[in-house]
């Protein structure tokens, strides 16, 4: 217990310290922890821990992140890549594996070593890119989405290399293998061994049918099920137990968890539950992917590094060179422009954490030699250790120089800035239907499942979640929305929420609706200054349509319920800076004497004239008295008579 | 039988009197179409579509309304704006109002020795009045020469009111009876109410 309450308190203290002070420096926060994994190494060494299985364990945030990308690609999108998901990244695989295995066979090594190597190498780091990607913002820009179509095809690439690799084994180097096969990557339980290979298909199949299937129609009775306890808890353990589960499946028939669960994420990508499971399960990710960097600055063995350290290096930047220029010929290739084309290039040219996995099964498999895969190992970890660096390069010497294309990118994600309607009774309901009809892009949360049903009935895009919380705000977009309307029905929650996002996001518009007069203050206190009342426009309508029917002419009864309300509005704003939301209204002086004093004025301007608030609305066409005719008639055939003498 | 239509146009119609009194006659004649713009667009939300189809109804169209600053009030304005459409009333295909009338009725606070050139206005009534005359053109309608109510303030105490309102009614029926003489009407200056080109025993 207290050792790993040690280890745990050792990664969280080395994460806290080096990410700030790498993000200060404008290093990410990848470099970050990977400096932090390297700065504990000694102690982890002192105190005897297994990086590597800590690292098979944090690999799961991979998992997790894949689902995340998931759930924020639609299916219609998914299918828009198609092209360039098998196109640009079958032949990145391809082409680097073949020009790798060709070095690699040039350098001595046998050609089924060399192949091996090849596919370890042709593998980029999912974790590394598009967490800097996602933190510079680059992921919807031309080049995010190719290293992420490419990435994804690396991922699912990996199936078929697990089953390729124990093909390749080695002789000599079979027997070793065959004591230590099962090493624990994931490849210990298994459903499918044993079959034929069509049944491990069918079986495949069946699974991945089950989690479309299941995403689609078990999700939501699932969580209507859950929203009964109304415990928020209970939301993160079913997104956790969905993905463990679908990971767990994939694991039984031998599939990539990774793929799985990222499928699983698209199929949710049109769930009204999309921002609740997007908020619950980003904070594992963050913290395992965390983890994951860590051990890969942990587990670089500095010892072997020192000892071979030309050849490491060289064979480190080599390999960059090799995987950046393919890359790059790519690019040429596939019409990525401009800077576009070197983020793609210099982002992609590391090995990734399936590198790790796949080096491991190669020994296992008896494949590759351990003493050469410790080097490939090291040239793996360095080479992900280079890759803030290649990112640092990008941004200070190349995006730079193509300024001009990036402004216009950074417009592109402005016009992304979507409207969060925050509660989508009644009232949100008619201003969303406005803002579509508009063309504005909303998103709407709201955490009653009966409106949801109501709504989606209706093909209206609605999506489930506590409006309240930060992070599901996170979730649905507030740092690059422009707008936020909360109509929900908790008073108390309206102001914390106004609160929150006034400090937090003060270029954020709020729109606030209000339950009544003090509820309008208090909102106003807390910051927002566009505040509606609730039924202050219905009981308006409905005064002017009494009057109306009284006899009044409409143009009237308009002018006077349009001076009640220019007058109520005055008087509110005015109310609103005296009023504390710390001393109850009747004890606020301030407050009460200036109420009398409208009262009062109001009563005096009703008694002048019977026709209502004050003179403002009695200042529209009134004739000039007879009096004044007279004189300003007079005055004129002055003027005129002492012009003509 | 000319299907008249008229239109009144006063923002401040309870503290009028010329027009509220004018009014209040043309609403009481039979046979004819009497719109109160400020009561039917209070919030100004014109409907197009219904005024096009009024315009397409009617064969004279009548605007009754106080001088402003030289001009209509702004409702009037705004119904222009939106109602005579390109393609309906002007320009491309816009000749659905082409061969009908427009009249003007309207009051004016100065004297009718205000309205000249030595006057303290400078210009005779009919030049603050040319942009409707000149939109009538544009429509292909004929304008018809304005009955107008000088000194319209003091007119009730100088008795001037009365014989102006029974003129406006003589005027509506007149046109509703195919009686008024358009082609003097169009010729002519302004018409006052002791004055009217009304043919007899037509």
């Amino acid at each position: 217990m207290g050792e790993i309450l040690l280890l745990a308190f050792l990664f969280l203290i080395a994460g806290v310290v080096a990410v700030p002070i790498a993000s200060r420096l404008g290093l990410g926060s990848v470099l970050g922890y990977l400096i932090a994994g390297i700065a504990i190494s000694p102690i982890l060494k002192q105190l005897d821990v297994d990086v590597v299985s800590i690292q098979h364990f944090a690999e799961f945030g991979v998992v997790m992140m894949l689902f995340l990308v998931g759930l924020e690609l639609e299916p219609r999108l998914l299918w828009s890549m198609r092209n360039k998901l098998l196109g640009l990244g079958g032949l990145q695989v391809g082409v680097t594996a073949a020009l790798v295995m060709g070095i690699a066979m040039a350098l001595g090594q046998p050609w089924s070593v060399a192949m091996a190597v090849g596919m370890v190498f042709a593998l980029s780091s999912t974790a590394i890119v598009l967490q800097t990607l996602n933190e510079k913002g680059l992921m919807k820009s031309d080049g995010g989405q190719s290293s992420f179509s490419v990435l994804l095809f690396q991922d699912i690439a990996v199936i078929p290399m697990l089953a390729f690799i124990p093909l390749l084994a080695l002789s000599e180097l079979a027997s070793v293998a065959n004591s230590a096969a099962d090493d624990g990557h994931g490849t210990g339980m298994s459903l499918v061994d044993g079959l034929s290979a069509w049944q491990q298909f069918g079986v495949t199949i069946v699974a991945i049918s089950a989690v479309i299937v299941g995403g689609s129609y078990l999700t939501r009775p699932v969580f209507r099920f859950i929203a009964t306890a109304k415990l928020r808890e209970l939301f993160t353990a079913v997104a956790l137990m969905m993905v463990v589960g679908i990971a767990l499946l994939m694991t039984l028939v031998g599939l990539s968890p990774a793929l799985g669960t990222f499928l699983a994420g698209v199929v949710l990508a049109n769930s009204e539950y999309r921002h609740e499971l997007e908020s619950d399960i980003d904070p594992f990710k963050g913290l395992l992917l965390g983890l994951f960097f860590i051990t890969v600055g942990a587990a670089i063995n500095f010892d072997l590094l020192f000892a071979n350290f030309g050849q490491i290096i060289a064979l480190t930047s080599g390999l960059i060179l090799i995987k950046s220029s393919v890359l790059l010929a790519l690019a040429y290739a596939f019409k990525i422009t401009n800077a576009n084309r070197w983020l793609f290039s210099l982002g992609l040219a590391q090995a990734g954490e399936f590198g790790f996995v796949l080096l491991a099964f190669t020994v296992a498999n008896g494949v590759i030699p351990a003493p050469l895969a410790d080097k490939l190992l090291l040239v793996v970890a360095l080479s992900m250790l280079l890759t803030p660096a290649l990112f640092i390069l990008y941004d200070k010497v190349i995006a730079p120089r193509y300024a001009g294309a990036q402004a216009r990118e950074a417009d592109e994600i402005d016009e992304d800035g979507s409207i969060i309607i925050a509660g989508v009774g009644r009232f949100g309901g008619v201003i969303n239907r406005i803002l579509l009809s508009a063309g504005y892009k909303t998103v709407v949360l709201d955490h009653h499942s009966e409106h949801l049903e109501r709504l989606r009935a209706f093909d209206i895009k609605v999506f489930f979640g506590d409006a309240t919380r930060p992070d599901l705000l996170h979730a649905a977009g507030i740092d690059n929305a422009r707008m936020l309307i909360i109509a929900i029905d908790d008073r108390e929650q309206a102001i914390e929420m106004v609160r929150y996002v006034v400090e937090h996001y003060p270029h954020i518009y709020i729109v606030a609706r209000a339950f009544d007069r003090h509820h309008v203050y208090e909102l106003w206190a807390a910051g927002c200054r566009d505040i509606i009342r609730e039924h202050f426009d219905g009981s308006v309508r409905a005064a002017r349509s009494a009057l109306e029917a009284l006899g009044h002419h409409p143009y009237d009864a308009e002018r006077q319920t349009r001076g009640y309300v220019e007058n109520d509005k005055v008087a509110m704003r005015e109310l609103a800076g005296l009023y504390d939301p710390d001393i109850p209204v009747h004890e606020n002086t301030a407050y009460v004497e200036r109420t009398k004093a409208i009262l009062a004025s109001h009563e005096d301007a009703m008694r002048q004239s019977m026709a209502g608030f004050g003179s403002r609305i009695e200042r529209g066409w009134l004739p000039p008295s007879l009096d004044d005719q007279a004189a300003a008639i007079a005055d004129n055939a002055a003027k005129d008579g002492s012009s003509t003498q | 039988m000319a299907k008249l239509i008229v239109y009144y146009a006063h923002p401040g119609h309870k503290y009028s009197h010329a027009n509220k009194a004018m009014a209040a006659e043309a609403r009481d004649v039979d046979g004819i179409t009497f719109v109160d713009l400020y009561a039917e667009y209070p919030r100004f939300e014109i409907n197009i579509d219904r005024e096009q189809q009024r315009l397409l109804d009617h064969d004279v169209i009548l605007f009754q309304f106080p001088m402003f600053w030289y001009s209509t009030p702004s409702l009037i304005k705004e119904w222009q704006d939106l109602v005579l459409e390109h393609g309906f009333a002007y320009g491309v295909g816009g000749d659905k109002l082409a061969g009908k009338c427009m009249i003007l009725a309207v009051t004016a606070a100065g004297q009718n020795d205000a309205y000249t050139r030595q006057g303290y206005q400078q210009h005779p009534i009919r030049t603050f009045l040319t942009p409707l005359e000149q939109t009538a053109k544009l429509c292909h309608m004929d304008f018809s020469a304005p009955y107008v109510l000088y000194g319209s303030l003091r007119a009730p105490q100088e008795g001037l009111l009365e014989p102006h309102v029974e003129g406006y009614r003589k005027l509506l029926e007149a046109i509703r009876d195919d009686r008024y003489d358009l082609q003097a009407a169009v010729h002519g200056e302004v018409i006052a109410c002791n004055e009217l080109p009304i043919l007899e025993g037509a």
